[in-house]
C-alpha cells in the first residue's frame, strides 16, 4: 500500500479542532468573567482556576489516592490483601534483584555525570572554544531517551567473532585482540551500561548548570589565591569547589530523582530483560503488561515515597541556587 | 505568600558569553599557562567520547543497508558512498517498515495541543493565583505547588481506568468511559499531558506573573478593564517569554516522551507517536540498523532544530523544568 499524506488529515483536521475549541472556551471564559454579574472576586477566582483544578484533582490528588489504596489490594483492585504487595516486592528474587538495579542506577549515574560535568565545566572554562564545547556535550539533553537508547544499542552490537563488527564498543575490543561479546546480555555489566547512557544525557545538564555557577565565583578571590601561590589543583579544590558546592548538590539531587524514574532507557535497550528491571520499568510491566494492578501500584508507591525526601530537599535548595546561579 | 517568587533561571545558555572578558585577568592567564594540553586533551576526550555515539549513527543512516549490515561506519570515510534510501524507506515505505512520516504526524498532533493546553490553563491559574484576593489563595498555590512532587507513575492506573470505564460510585456510572475512536483517540494523550505538566507551569508562569508591578493593574482596573481584559491584553503580552520557555519544555517533553504515550495511545499503531513507534522497531527488529538509524534521526530532527536554533530559550526552560516527572 502506497503511503499517502490523506491519512494524515483526519488527525491534523481533529488537532486543529481540538486547539480552536480549547481557544475557544478561554476567550468565552475570559468575557463571561467581565459580565457585571460575575464580577465577584471569589467567582472570578474560580473561573480562572477551574480548568486547572479539575484538571489537578482528577488526574492527580484522586489518582494518588486511588494509587495508594490499590497498593493494598489484589490483582484486579477488588479484594484486600493487606501488606501482601509490599512483602512480595521485598521477598521475591526478581523484584529485589529490580531493588538492587534501581540501587545501582541511584549509586552510580548521578555522581558520575555530576563528576564528568564538573570537569568538563573547568577545563572548557574561558577557553576558546567554550560555546562549541557546550554545545557538543549539552546536545544529548535535547533527544529523545528513545533516541538514546537506540544510539548506544548500536555502539554495543555484536556480531560473531568471524564477521566484521559494526558495533563500535565490540570493533574496539577486537582491536585491542579480544573477543566481540553481547554485552547487553551479561549480568550484572548490562545494567552499567545502560547506566552509562543516562550518564552521557545527563552529564550536559550538569556541564551547563555547575559552568554558571563557577562563572559567578568573582574574579578577585581566583586573584587573591594566585598571589597566595595556589596551584590549578588547589584553585580548584579551595576555591572553585567550595563556591559551586551548593549548585553541586542541586544537579545531583535533580539526577538523581531523574534517575529514580528512569524507563525509556530500559525499555528501549534491553525491554527489561537479561535482569535490567529497574522500578519504573516493573511498574509498568506488572501494571499493564501483566495485569497486576496491586503489585504495580505498590512499586508505584515505593517509588513514590523515595522521591518525596529528595524533591522537597531539591526544590529549597533550588531556590537558592537560583539566585546564585 | 508563604513562598518568595524568585525569576524564572536565569542560567546562561550554552553559546552565551562569560560575564568576564576571556583574557583580562591574571587569573585567566596564569589558569590557561598552568592546565595548558593536559586540560585541553581530557576535554578533547570527553567531547569526543560524547559526540562519537551519535555521529555513528548519523553517518551510518546515509550508508546503503547492505554496508550497514556488514561493515562499521568508520569504514565510510575510506570509501564513502550515500543514500537516501534508509530514509525513505522507514518514511514512506510498507507499515511493517516503520512508515514514520505518519508516526511524525502522530508525535505533532499529540504534542501541540498538550503544549497549548498547558499554556493555557497554567497562564489563567498562575495569574488567578497572584492578583486576584481570595479565601485560601496561599493553600492552593501550596497545594499546585506540592504536586510537583508526584511522580507521574501514581496517576497512571487510575487515569486509565477513567478513560476506559468511566467514573462508577457505588455500581451506577456517574460519567462514561471515553469510546473515543480513530483521530479522535488522541484526545486522552493530550488530557494526560496537559495534567502532568500543569503543576510545572502553574508555579513557573506564578513566579513570573507575580513579579509584575502592582500599579499596572490598578491602572487598567481605574481604567475599568475587568480581570478577564487585564489578563488578555495586558498579562499574556508581558509574560511571552515566560510562555516561550516553558513552552519549549513541555514541547520537548511531550515528544521525546516514552511512557505516557505508550500507556495513553494504547498500544495502538494508528495513534502512537515516533518514540512509541522507534521502541517497537527497536524490540522487534533489533538488528534493521538501516532503519533503526534512520529512524532515530527523524525523531531527532525537530528536538535538535530547537536546540540550535534556541538554545537559549531552551536551556533556561530545561532548567525550570528538571523537576518534572
Amino acid at each position: 500500500m502506497e503511503y499517502s499524506f490523506l491519512y494524515e488529515l483526519p488527525k491534523i483536521v481533529w488537532m486543529l479542532i481540538g486547539i480552536a475549541a480549547f481557544l475557544g472556551v478561554i476567550g468565552l471564559m475570559l468575557v463571561v468573567i467581565d459580565l457585571p454579574r460575575t464580577r465577584r472576586a471569589r467567582w472570578q477566582a474560580f473561573l480562572f482556576h477551574a480548568q486547572a483544578l479539575l484538571l489537578l484533582v482528577g488526574g492527580i490528588v484522586y489518582p494518588v489516592l486511588r494509587t495508594t489504596m490499590l497498593s493494598f489490594h489484589d490483582r484486579s483492585g477488588e479484594e484486600f490483601v493487606g501488606l501482601a504487595n509490599y512483602l512480595w516486592m521485598f521477598q521475591r528474587p526478581e523484584i529485589l534483584l529490580v531493588l538492587r538495579n534501581t540501587l545501582l542506577w541511584v549509586v552510580f549515574a548521578p555522581t558520575l555525570a555530576t563528576a564528568i560535568g564538573l570537569l568538563y565545566a573547568v577545563l572548557i572554562d574561558r577557553s576558546r572554544f567554550e560555546a562549541v564545547a557546550k554545545s557538543l556535550v549539552f546536545m544529548p539533553m535535547a533527544i529523545s531517551f528513545v533516541g538514546a537508547g537506540i544510539i548506544w544499542r548500536f555502539v554495543f552490537a555484536y556480531r560473531p567473532a568471524d564477521q566484521e563488527q559494526y558495533g563500535l564498543f565490540n570493533q574496539i575490543v577486537v582491536w585491542f585482540g579480544g573477543e566481540p561479546r553481547l554485552w547487553l546480555l551479561e549480568q550484572p555489566l548490562n545494567t552499567l551500561l545502560l547506566i552509562l547512557v543516562l550518564i552521557w544525557v545527563q552529564a550536559g545538564f550538569a556541564m551547563v548548570v555547575l559552568s554558571a555557577a563557577i562563572k559567578a565565583i568573582p574574579a578577585e578571590t581566583i586573584e587573591a589565591a594566585r598571589i597566595d601561590g595556589a596551584g590549578a589543583w588547589q584553585l580548584f579544590a579551595r576555591i572553585t569547589l567550595p563556591s559551586v558546592w551548593p549548585t553541586l548538590l542541586v544537579v545531583l539531587i535533580t539526577i538523581t530523582v531523574q534517575t529514580l524514574k528512569v524507563f525509556d532507557i530500559v525499555r528501549t535497550m534491553t525491554g527489561g530483560n537479561y535482569g535490567t528491571s529497574v522500578i519504573a520499568n516493573e511498574m509498568y510491566s506488572q501494571a499493564f503488561q501483566q495485569g497486576q494492578i496491586g503489585q504495580g501500584s505498590a512499586l508505584a508507591v515505593f517509588l513514590f515515597v523515595l522521591v518525596i525526601p529528595l524533591v522537597v530537599v531539591q526544590i529549597r535548595r533550588n531556590r537558592k541556587a537560583r539566585e546564585l546561579v | 505568600m508563604t513562598t518568595t517568587p524568585t525569576a524564572p533561571v536565569v542560567a546562561e545558555a550554552p553559546g552565551g558569553t562569560s560575564r568576564r572578558p576571556r583574557t583580562g585577568t591574571a587569573a585567566g592567564r596564569v589558569r590557561r599557562r598552568l592546565s595548558g594540553s593536559a586540560a585541553g586533551l581530557a576535554a578533547l576526550v570527553i567531547a569526543v567520547l560524547w559526540t562519537v555515539p551519535t555521529a555513528g549513527l548519523f553517518v551510518s543512516s546515509f550508508r546503503p543497508a547492505d554496508q550497514i549490515r556488514t561493515t562499521g561506519w568508520w569504514t565510510f570515510f575510506a570509501s564513502p558512498e550515500v543514500t537516501l534510501d534508509n530514509y525513505r524507506d522507514v518514511l514512506f515505505g510498507s507499515a511493517s517498515d516503520g512508515r514514520l512520516a505518519s508516526h511524525f504526524v502522530n508525535s505533532l498532533v499529540i504534542t501541540l495541543p498538550s503544549t497549548v493546553f498547558v499554556l493555557g490553563v497554567a497562564a489563567l491559574a498562575a495569574y488567578a493565583l497572584a492578583w486576584i484576593d481570595f479565601r485560601g489563595r496561599d493553600w492552593l498555590f501550596l497545594g499546585i505547588f506540592a504536586l510537583q512532587i508526584v511522580p507521574l507513575q501514581m496517576s497512571l492506573v487510575p487515569l486509565l481506568r477513567f478513560f476506559s470505564q468511566g467514573v462508577v460510585i457505588g455500581g451506577t456510572q456517574i460519567l462514561p468511559a471515553w469510546e473515543l475512536t480513530g483521530a479522535m483517540a488522541f484526545t486522552n494523550v493530550w488530557v494526560a499531558h496537559t495534567i502532568f505538566g500543569l503543576p510545572l507551569g502553574v508555579f513557573l508562569l506564578h513566579n513570573f506573573v507575580s513579579q509584575l508591578p502592582r500599579s499596572l493593574f490598578e491602572a487598567a482596573r481605574v481604567d475599568g478593564a475587568g480581570h478577564g481584559r487585564i489578563f488578555s491584553r495586558i498579562v499574556l503580552p508581558l509574560i511571552a517569554p515566560a510562555l516561550v520557555s516553558l513552552g519549549i519544555f513541555q514541547f520537548l517533553w511531550v515528544w521525546n516522551d516514552l511512557l505516557v504515550a505508550l500507556i495513553f495511545t494504547g498500544g495502538d499503531t494508528a495513534t502512537a507517536p515516533l518514540t512509541v513507534r522507534l521502541a517497537e522497531l527497536a524490540g522487534t527488529r533489533g538488528e534493521a540498523w538501516h532503519r533503526l538509524t534512520a529512524g532515530a534521526f527523524v525523531s531527532m530532527v525537530v528536538p535538535l532544530a530547537v536546540f540550535f536554533l534556541l538554545q537559549r530559550y531552551f536551556v533556561r526552560g530545561l532548567l525550570a523544568g528538571s523537576v518534572k516527572g
